[in-house]
């Protein structure tokens, strides 16, 4: 069966000026995503991650590339438009506590959307549906009045889920929302996540730095590099044949909660990310690479399908 | 014994704040050898920072107080010492790395002069020229290039920046680290250098270190010994390879190993400890874990007693207690 691809970007670039010269933040970068299924997308502070979660909500605006929602262009789109859109697409932010308003409680908290976009008829539905989000994504009835202070990460982290499906949206941007939780609460949170998908069908693109997160809930995963995409592939795919040295790097980085694996120390990676300011063209990861040679500077090497459904930008792999 | 570098028995910290008192650490023992590396692992509110302030004796004076128990350091009492006696062994016995590098380096002073300060006030005998050497000799050692010692904390990156806090907490070659979720605020491939570099400096040094962290990945590639902490109390003790080995296990232990994704093996769901940890203005009576346990009995009400389940093991839980029941191995 021909999956329906929901969201798709085409080379999707964001620039900002700064003081030194323009920030990549995101250089060109493309993928699908098909309905219902989730893209993890992968990477180190500074790699442009967020800034492309951002892009696809317009909160902020493309220097140049195309965003399409179910075929549709919406790279730019008129403020009406816009608002009609967002009813579709949400976001889940990283941290609970600094996303929600702390003078409001959770009822009006999950059922400010409701609000803004006049779906309720009277008091009693507002109040009916609020209560039919906090039972979906697991808020006893008790917490109602409770203010976000009141209650722990967890639960404040629920709170904002609680506001992203009050729309009842198709296509949710998580962005590192189980990154400031503590295990047994973030297993909490990625199962409600789960089933979130599979009873409302949803599309998510899954923002994380943390690989064994993003290898759990991710159908497919793109790493990214200083704004630009190193490796795109199947999950599984990618975690059994990891071909780009910085994404091997990145597995091989990840401390592994088991004493029989011990890691070889040699293989940590060098260096640090480099400026993302003016970036010269050539591979991003060339100075961190153990791999590195002429060949990987002066042209920027493009994203090649290696295998089908594996794409990888590396000089090891040209000519494969 | 004489290899104890650390001996902490039954040591209970409580908060007074305005609202309620807080229980943060209730009848914690540990002990520590020489050269050994300690990790403490458990969720936020566990009391493990807690437990590392009151080994340096940095509580907030009036809030935080000891109400049981003693800290035994190198030979020193650290609940009752002497003020002077506190100077010489902070900095000099027992230093702290802390999580956030950007808030634990002093923005207005150049990062040489900070490392230089610890010397300063342990090595008064040092002549300036000598200080400037081990200045030098020490940035090197984390990885630094000597020349930047004139540079200013925002002018290094964060993983740098972790690698001053390291030198400084390092310069006196301490017997003992208090390492303070050092490596949370890093991305993985900063924190598999840090943590190499951690390793090293200590095997180098001969340094003790306790590390604190939630991270079980962490601990399994850097500690030799591992204690769990569940609400202000070590739930179990042990080696690596007793609490990872998984022969015995306390059940939130058990629990906290199904809850992390793995990377090496698929799980379709992750497991959860259902509810959440007590609520520690309130003292519990009995097993602490009880209400989140899927074993729980009648017999949890009461104080579990900790069991040495295999030499150097001990857990704390009544499925192991071999007098009243079957025991509960696995």
């Amino acid at each position: 069966m021909e999956e329906k691809t929901l969201v798709e970007v085409r080379n999707l670039k964001k620039y900002f000026k700064t003081s030194k010269g323009m920030l990549h933040a995101v250089d060109g970068i493309s993928f699908k995503i098909p309905q219902g299924k989730t893209l993890g997308v992968v990477g180190e502070s500074g790699c442009g991650k967020s800034t492309l979660g951002r892009l696809l909500l317009h909160l902020h605006e493309a220097t140049d590339g195309q965003i399409l929602y179910n075929g549709v262009d919406i790279t730019h789109n008129d403020p009406k438009k816009l608002k009609e859109l967002r009813k579709k697409m949400q976001m889940i932010f990283q941290d609970p506590s600094a996303s929600l308003d702390p003078r409001m409680n959770v009822r009006d908290l999950i059922g400010e959307p409701l609000k803004d976009f006049n779906l309720c008829k009277d008091r009693n539905d507002y109040n009916e549906k609020v209560h039919e989000i906090m039972h979906t994504v697991g808020l006893a009835d008790r917490y109602a009045e409770s203010y976000s202070h009141e209650l722990d990460g967890g639960r404040r982290q629920r709170i904002g889920i609680g506001r992203a499906l009050a729309m009842d949206p198709e296509f949710v941007v998580c962005d590192e929302p189980v990154s400031a939780l503590d295990v047994s609460i973030q297993a909490q949170v990625l199962n409600l996540l789960m089933d979130m998908q599979d009873q409302k069908n949803l599309t998510y693109m899954f923002i994380t730095h943390d690989l064994s997160v993003v290898k759990h809930i991710s159908h497919e995963i793109v790493v990214m590099y200083l704004g630009q995409c190193v490796e795109y592939a199947k999950t599984s795919e990618l975690f059994k044949k990891p071909l780009h040295p910085y994404t091997i790097g990145l597995l091989d980085a990840v401390p592994v909660p088991s004493i029989t694996v011990k890691k070889r120390s040699a293989q940590v990676m060098r260096g640090e990310l480099t400026s993302p300011i003016e970036p010269k063209p050539g591979c991003r990861f060339a100075p961190r690479c153990p791999h590195a040679t002429e060949r990987c500077l002066g042209n920027d090497i493009p994203l090649r399908e290696v295998e089908p459904g594996h794409f990888v930008s590396c000089t090891l792999f040209e000519g494969k | 014994m004489a290899d104890k570098l650390l001996e902490i028995k039954d040591l209970s910290i409580e908060y007074d704040t305005e609202i309620a008192t807080v229980y943060a650490v209730n009848g914690l023992s540990l002990s520590l050898n020489y050269g050994e590396t300690l990790g403490l692992v458990g969720e936020t509110g566990a009391g493990k920072t807690t437990t590392c302030l009151s080994i340096m004796r940095l509580l907030p004076e009036g809030i935080g107080e000891v109400t049981s128990g003693t800290i035994i350091l190198d030979g020193h009492d650290m609940i009752h010492p002497k003020e002077e006696e506190i100077h010489d062994l902070r900095g000099n016995t027992v230093s702290m790395i802390f999580q956030d590098p950007m808030s634990s380096l002093n923005p207005v002073m150049t990062v040489g002069d900070q490392i230089k300060e610890v010397l300063k006030i342990h090595k008064k005998e040092m002549t300036n020229d000598e200080l400037e050497k081990q200045v030098d000799e020490m940035m090197e050692m984390v990885g630094i290039p000597a020349n930047r010692k004139n540079e200013y904390p925002h002018e290094f990156s964060g993983g740098m920046k972790q690698r001053i806090v390291i030198a400084i907490a390092l310069v006196c070659e301490p017997k003992l680290i208090l390492a303070d979720e050092p490596t949370t605020a890093l991305d993985v491939t900063i924190q598999a250098q840090m943590l190499g570099l951690i390793s090293e400096l200590q095997k180098r040094l001969n340094t003790a270190m306790i590390l604190v962290t939630h991270d079980l990945g962490v601990v399994a590639q850097t500690c030799e010994k591992v204690a769990v902490m569940y609400a202000g109390e070590a739930i179990e003790t042990g080696t690596a390879e007793q609490i990872f080995g998984a022969r015995y296990q306390h059940p939130y232990t058990n629990g906290l190993f199904n809850a992390i994704p793995k990377l090496d093996v698929d799980t379709p769901r992750l497991e959860t400890i259902e509810g959440m940890i007590p609520d520690p203005t309130v003292k519990v009576q009995g097993c602490r874990f009880a209400a989140r346990c899927k074993f729980a009995t009648e017999k949890c009400k009461m104080n579990p007693p900790v069991i040495e389940v295999e030499p150097g093991h001990f857990i704390k839980c009544n499925r192991f207690d071999k007098s009243t029941s079957s025991g509960g191995e696995r």
